[in-house]
């Protein structure tokens, strides 16, 4: 035994342990005031208007939107250093409820305000802005080999309640139909159950599967498969023209999707009390600018249509159509609300 | 009494002479190696902290289902989670899984059946498999055999089980569709072959240990009354090899019981009460958990059920562990009982 030795090692092991108690405390009290300090030689790259040094926006609202937001907010941040942006879900609803008693300056929709959500937000003196962030459509894929022409709403729908089982129902051979589906915290899986299936349930014998590029790879594996997701990521199967009731049927184009004659499309939504000003303003010019728009793609949206190609309003003008094909502007405008339609 | 027996005494804890203080601890402890004992004490028993406190925040986040009738509500009654109900828009009743929607439904039986569906396929399919192996790799290969086979068997448990889940979703599935011409491409059979691969290394490992820990001298009398080697394996040595075996297949239970990844990938995770098809589709409890936890609100009974399923995991394959290490334990005690 050699006492002189060994002290060593147990005070280096005792400090260790004294520094991570240490850090486990400190980290305890780190809620400290949410406002970063402000830099001072570090101005904002591209800000018409207010100045955003340590400005703090909230968004809140859709769970369909949130990592598309939560993307947003850390490119925002990024490019404008000092200011904190956070990012919450809870539903649409949530959203619009928590603009109306001021909880969020910016409520992310995946759906267009209602008619009761408009009156209680007037009732407080102010009026709902909207600014369309990005598109959203879904496209149904069916194996390369399946033949069928184009599918009903209807027969869409009964398709994935299992009410039609058999492929020569809807025009096609004689086989099973195989449902491909999502998981159900996914967005896409509420918007097809709300849209498609009128809030009903799917078939049990919906197989889910964690993602569209998983029901991508599952359809072009089965003949008899059919599923749904985003356009963007049809490679490798077929995706199905649809018709709306009483319509022609229309192909998942990203035109037809823009101008609503594609039954599955919608706009995604960040609403305002008010015109937005100062940060929010800044923010929602911002979301347009191609740089933004290109973390709409990794989100899994598609980024609006002639992105960055508002009208030449600033930031709060209110009535400057954005979509269409003008060239590329420098500050793009939120939409009017008049013109949303689409989606419903 | 000689010197030597005294010695032994002391070891043995049943010194005679109270005076004597234990070896060891004849001088002052220094302070400093207090502090150093205490502190790695303290990593030692953080283990036990942290399934005493997993246990407790699962079953908590769970418990309100059975005492908050608000939470009650939510889930259309208790008994939603296990009979049978006519929902609106369904003519009969069923059990069914479906839980976001206007009318969620939190019945579980749909989850059990896929988990009890898909583990037994895979011990079916695993513990053949690794028992055989065990048999050769133990009793027949030569030593040369035996070293290249054993570490290349237990490479596979090495195979991350999300690879393991890939190649089932990619390679399996297509095979499988293939060879028995199965309606769905995922299903319950592709999942229990990918899950046998992650299972059939551990129960190998576990049973080819107890195979060669049965005392030499058993065998050696068996062949010396006249038994043939196989006769000898079958009537020796897989009897006393018995609990191992066992305790292999509990073990393994409990893995696939609790593996995720491959399921997840492989299953097609559809919430159907289909418990002797196996080429239907399954939904196990651990995919449930891995798919839904994410994106729930927490609180509500969505996020409940969730936990509780969670809860009734980790007592299932809690119990089936300690089940396979007592097993191996008393297995250790016999042999040695019977070799002496």
């Amino acid at each position: 035994m050699r006492p002189h030795r060994t002290p060593l090692t147990a005070v280096l092991l005792a400090s260790l342990f004294g520094a991570a108690a240490l850090v486990a405390c400190s980290g305890g009290h780190r809620e400290g005031p949410p406002g970063p300090p402000a830099e001072p030689g570090a101005p904002p790259t591209a800000a018409p208007g207010e100045p955003t040094r340590g400005a703090s926006l909230s968004l809140k609202g859709s769970d369909t939107m949130v990592i598309l937001a939560q993307r947003f907010a850390d490119g925002y941040m990024r490019s404008h250093e000092g200011s904190v942006l956070e990012v919450s879900g809870g539903g649409s609803g949530t959203g619009f409820a928590a603009l109306l008693n001021g909880t969020t300056d910016i409520a992310n929709a995946s759906r267009p305000i209602n008619a009761r959500e408009t009156a209680a937000l007037r009732e407080r003196g102010t009026e709902a802005v909207e600014t369309r962030v990005a598109l959203d459509a879904l496209a149904v894929y069916v194996s390369e080999s399946n033949t069928i022409p184009s599918l009903t709403m209807a027969q869409l729908s009964g398709i994935f309640r299992g009410e039609i089982t058999n492929w020569s129902a809807v025009g096609g051979s004689d086989a099973p139909i195989i449902l491909y589906s999502r998981e159900n915290n996914s967005g896409t899986y509420a918007y097809f159950k709300e849209h498609v299936l009128d809030g009903a349930d799917f078939a049990a014998t919906a197989q889910t599967l964690p993602g569209t590029a998983a029901v991508i790879n599952a359809v072009s594996h089965d003949p008899n498969g059919i599923g749904y997701g985003g356009i963007g990521y049809a490679e490798g199967v077929r995706t199905v023209p649809l018709a709306a009731e009483g319509a022609a049927p229309v192909a998942p184009t990203m035109e037809n999707a823009v101008n609503g004659s594609y039954p599955i499309s919608r706009f995604l939504l960040m609403y305002t009390a008010g015109p937005p000003t100062g940060t929010a303003a800044d923010f929602l010019a911002w979301v347009l600018t191609p740089e933004a728009q290109a973390l709409v793609t990794e989100a899994g949206f598609f980024p609006l249509p002639g992105a960055a190609a508002g009208g030449a309003g600033g930031p709060g003008s209110e009535a400057a159509p954005s979509p269409g094909a003008s060239p590329e502007g420098t500050a793009p405008a939120p939409s009017a609300p008049a013109e949303l339609e689409a989606g419903s | 009494m000689g010197e030597a027996s005294e010695v032994v005494e002391r070891i043995s804890g049943r010194a005679s002479t109270p005076a004597r203080t234990p070896l060891g601890q004849g001088f002052r402890t220094p302070r400093s190696h207090l502090v150093a004992e205490n502190a790695i004490r303290v990593v030692a028993f953080a283990a036990i902290l942290a399934i005493v406190l997993i246990f407790a925040i699962i079953a908590r986040e769970a418990l309100p289902l059975f005492f908050d009738a608000e939470a009650q509500e939510e889930l259309g009654g208790l008994d939603a989670l296990l009979f049978a109900r006519a929902w609106p828009g369904y003519p009969e009743a069923r059990h069914i899984w479906q839980p976001v929607g206007d009318v969620p439904k939190f019945d579980v039986v749909p989850l059990l059946a896929g988990t009890v569906k898909v583990t037994l396929l895979a011990m079916l399919i695993a513990t053949p498999v690794a028992f055989l192996s065990a048999i050769y790799v133990s009793q027949y290969a030569g030593k040369r055999v035996r070293e290249l086979l054993k570490p290349a068997i237990e490479l596979l448990a090495s195979v991350p089980s999300v690879v393991l889940g890939f190649f089932s979703l990619v390679v399996l599935a297509s095979a499988v569709q293939a060879l028995f011409g199965t309606t769905y491409r995922l299903n319950a059979f592709v999942a229990a072959i990918g899950l046998s691969l992650a299972i059939v290394p551990l129960v190998f490992t576990i049973a080819e240990d107890a195979l060669r820990s049965v005392p030499r001298e058993l065998v050696n009398g068996a062949l010396a009354l006249g038994a043939r080697k196989h006769q000898v394996i079958l009537r020796v040595v897989l009897p006393a090899a018995m609990p191992g075996l066992a305790a292999a297949t509990v073990l393994g239970l409990g893995r696939a019981l609790g593996e995720t990844m491959i399921v997840l990938m492989a299953s097609g995770n559809a919430a159907v009460v289909e418990l002797f098809d196996p080429t239907s589709s399954a939904r196990t409890i651990t995919a449930t958990l891995a798919s839904e936890l994410g994106e729930v609100s927490p609180g509500d009974a969505h996020w409940r059920v969730l936990f509780l399923l969670g809860t009734v995991l980790f007592l299932f394959t809690f119990v089936l562990n300690r089940a396979g290490a007592v097993i191996i334990e008393r297995l250790g005690k016999r042999l040695r009982a019977e070799a002496t």
